[in-house]
């Protein structure tokens, strides 16, 4: 039996006339830190976006968790959203409101929880992620790297299977990265979710993720799947041994 | 869940009972089930009854210090309930003065659990929260209005000053960005401005031959309208119309600009913004606010015709001819002074707001809002003053 969580057969992506990508396929198993890696304008943001449903593909089919999900009704789709998270590049929270109101949307919305449980899980998930003690501050009073953070308890509310994050480390200090890396890692192992992430940073590449994909804007697919570590000792092209190695050629 | 607190060799236990709860997973999802009628609202709402923080009291005097966590009952999982209810009894505990020891959870458990934990460099500032009185709130309220009075003048002072160096030269801005403006001000308005005003002329024409009628004098209609729209109300259309869509436009604009840093940006780069950003909206909302209001006043001349002419049986030459009677230099400029006036206040308004707004997106929303109203109020105490002023001059 197949250990995928998601698996993507024969994606095809438009922008009008423009094709992103065409015939992609590959698969992320479950428990996996998969990174989704390429130059600016490769199309991983993109990619993401049909993975999380923002974007429709032309052609093809995802599966997550074992269910059809690129061809879904709405309602199915949402059914099946409601076991991914996402952290936006962003952190896209709600300015309106509090860090804590920002985590109790989710539960608050499809959890099945009494207000004082939703209210004790939203403060947990700030405190999981190191901010304990800030649930009643808001977006525009704390940094970058806490609003990340804040960011991914949002996504982890509902204690989902997978989830999705859209260049965590941009925008923040060497150490703030780390600490989000770090994050990740302990979220996924102690958790068990499957982290799959858009990024190009290669420290967080070589440190977390133990399998990746490598989109190629030229060839419109992916030209490199596997290990980052194994991809760095081995790279089977040109393009791939130049991003890892940091633009030597 | 209850809380039992036991003493084991001297030691102090928390025990989350869930003997009386059981967790369960229905669907993937986790919930506390009372055995007894499994309603999930029935387990507790806070976790020390009274007497148990009698007790707990009693330990802080005889100089316990550290309480032990431990979860009791069968089949016990891990779930981010039973995380968040341990984090919630952890930070009583700690609220009430111990130190709270896990090292007694399974293993499972106490590795999650420990993450909500972790040091990880992000202190919250303790709360200093307290309740003002009376006399510090209107201190406080005293000072915020203080502060903003002198805002605004300061920004009046600095917009003028700005406008000058526009005139003079020696403004620092894209001329582009100051056609665009007026573009945006001028014929883009007209449609808007053309409606409005006519609309208006047939409401006033209306509804003063209701009562003229009684009179038999309704031809004096185009007179009432004609010195009406002339003197006063086709300004205050076209001032209305300008502050929803020019003033509002201002205040957005350079709202988004300050929540992007563009104004940072600017600034950094040694550039006025009052100069860059302010005075060319500002100039091109006052040249083209009075050609605006010249055309309000035709239509709304027109409007009133209309009524004339199919309602009240009036000819259109003699509707004309007792328009132009009343038509005069004086009462046209005084019209005109007031659309002057109100595209300062709207392009100041809409500035103001938009330069000093916050650094999320409701802020950008709400100043649109204030823009819009402070331009409207401004405008009415404007006209009070003026018609004042016009009065007491016998103009």
């Amino acid at each position: 039996m197949s250990d995928a969580i998601i698996s993507v057969k024969n994606l095809r992506v438009e922008y009008g006339d423009f094709v992103l990508f065409d015939d992609l396929n590959f698969e992320v198993n479950k428990k996996d830190v998969f990174i989704i890696m390429g130059a600016s304008g490769c199309g991983k943001s993109s990619l993401l976006k049909v993975l999380t449903g923002l974007v429709e593909p032309v052609k093809g089919e995802i599966y997550i968790d074992g269910k059809e999900f690129s061809n879904a009704l709405d309602e199915q789709k949402n059914d099946i959203m409601k076991k991914t998270g996402v952290l936006y590049q962003s952190g896209a929270l709600f300015s309106s409101m509090s860090l804590k109101e920002n985590v109790m949307m989710p539960l608050e919305l499809y959890g099945n929880y009494s207000k004082k449980e939703i209210e004790e899980l939203a403060s947990y998930k700030l405190a999981l992620v190191g901010l304990k003690g800030f649930d009643d501050f808001y977006p525009s009073q704390i940094s970058g790297g806490m609003k990340k953070r804040a960011s991914l308890a949002r996504a982890i509310a509902l204690d989902p299977k997978i989830v999705y994050c859209d260049e965590p480390s941009a925008g923040l200090d060497p150490i703030s990265s780390k600490q989000l890396d770090d994050l990740i890692l302990e979220l996924n192992q102690a958790l068990g979710m499957t982290f799959v992430i858009v990024t190009h940073e290669l420290n967080s590449i070589f440190d977390i993720g133990n399998n990746s994909i490598f989109l190629d804007r030229k060839h419109k697919n992916i030209t490199a799947y596997g290990n980052p570590k194994e991809l760095l000792r081995n790279p089977p092209n040109e393009n791939i041994y130049e991003f890892l190695n940091r633009g030597i050629k | 869940m209850t809380i039992k607190l036991k003493n084991i060799n001297n030691e102090y236990i928390i025990d989350l009972d869930l003997e009386e709860f059981y967790l369960k997973k229905d669907n993937e999802s986790v919930s506390f089930k009372n055995k007894k009628n499994n309603d999930k609202n029935q387990y507790f709402t806070s976790f020390f009854s009274d007497d148990d923080r009698q007790k707990l009291s009693q330990l802080k005097n005889d100089g316990i210090k550290r309480l032990f966590i431990k979860v009791v009952g069968k089949d016990v999982f891990y779930s981010s309930l039973l995380g968040a209810k341990i984090f919630a009894v952890v930070k009583e505990v700690q609220a009430l003065g111990f130190e709270a020891d896990l090292s007694r959870l399974d293993d499972d458990i106490k590795k999650i659990v420990l993450m909500a934990f972790k040091d990880t460099g992000n202190y919250a500032p303790a709360e200093t929260k307290k309740d003002n009185g009376f006399l510090e709130k209107v201190g406080f309220s005293t000072f915020y209005i203080w502060n903003n009075l002198k805002n605004g003048i300061s920004f009046i002072l600095e917009s003028f000053q700005a406008i000058v160096n526009f005139f003079g030269g020696t403004a620092i801005y894209r001329k582009k960005d100051f056609w665009f403006c007026f573009e945006d001000c001028s014929y883009k308005a007209v449609g808007i401005t053309v409606l409005v005003s006519f609309l208006v002329g047939l409401i006033i024409a209306f509804v003063g031959a209701i009562q003229l009628r009684s009179f038999g004098a309704e031809i004096y209609v185009a007179s009432m309208v004609c010195i009406g729209m002339t003197r006063i109300m086709a300004a205050i259309m076209v001032g209305i119309v300008m502050a929803g869509r020019t003033g509002s436009s201002f205040a957005a604009t350079l709202g988004t600009m300050q929540v992007n840093e563009e104004i940072d940006a600017l600034k950094t780069l040694g550039i006025k913004i009052y100069d860059y950003l302010v005075a060319p909206r500002i100039v091109a909302l006052v040249l083209t606010i009075p050609f605006l209001t010249i055309l309000a006043d035709i239509m709304g001349i027109l409007g009133g015709a209309v009524v004339g002419v199919f309602f009240l049986d009036i000819s259109l030459n003699s509707y004309l001819e007792y328009s132009l009677n009343v038509l005069s230099l004086n009462n046209t400029l005084i019209g005109i002074f007031h659309s002057l006036v109100y595209g300062v206040i709207i392009g100041i308004s809409g500035c103001y707001e938009g330069i000093n707004v916050g650094r999320d997106a409701d802020s950008v929303g709400y100043a649109t809002t204030k823009a819009v109203v402070i331009s409207l109020v401004w405008m009415i105490i404007a006209t009070g003053i003026i018609t004042v002023m016009l009065e007491v001059l016998g103009l």
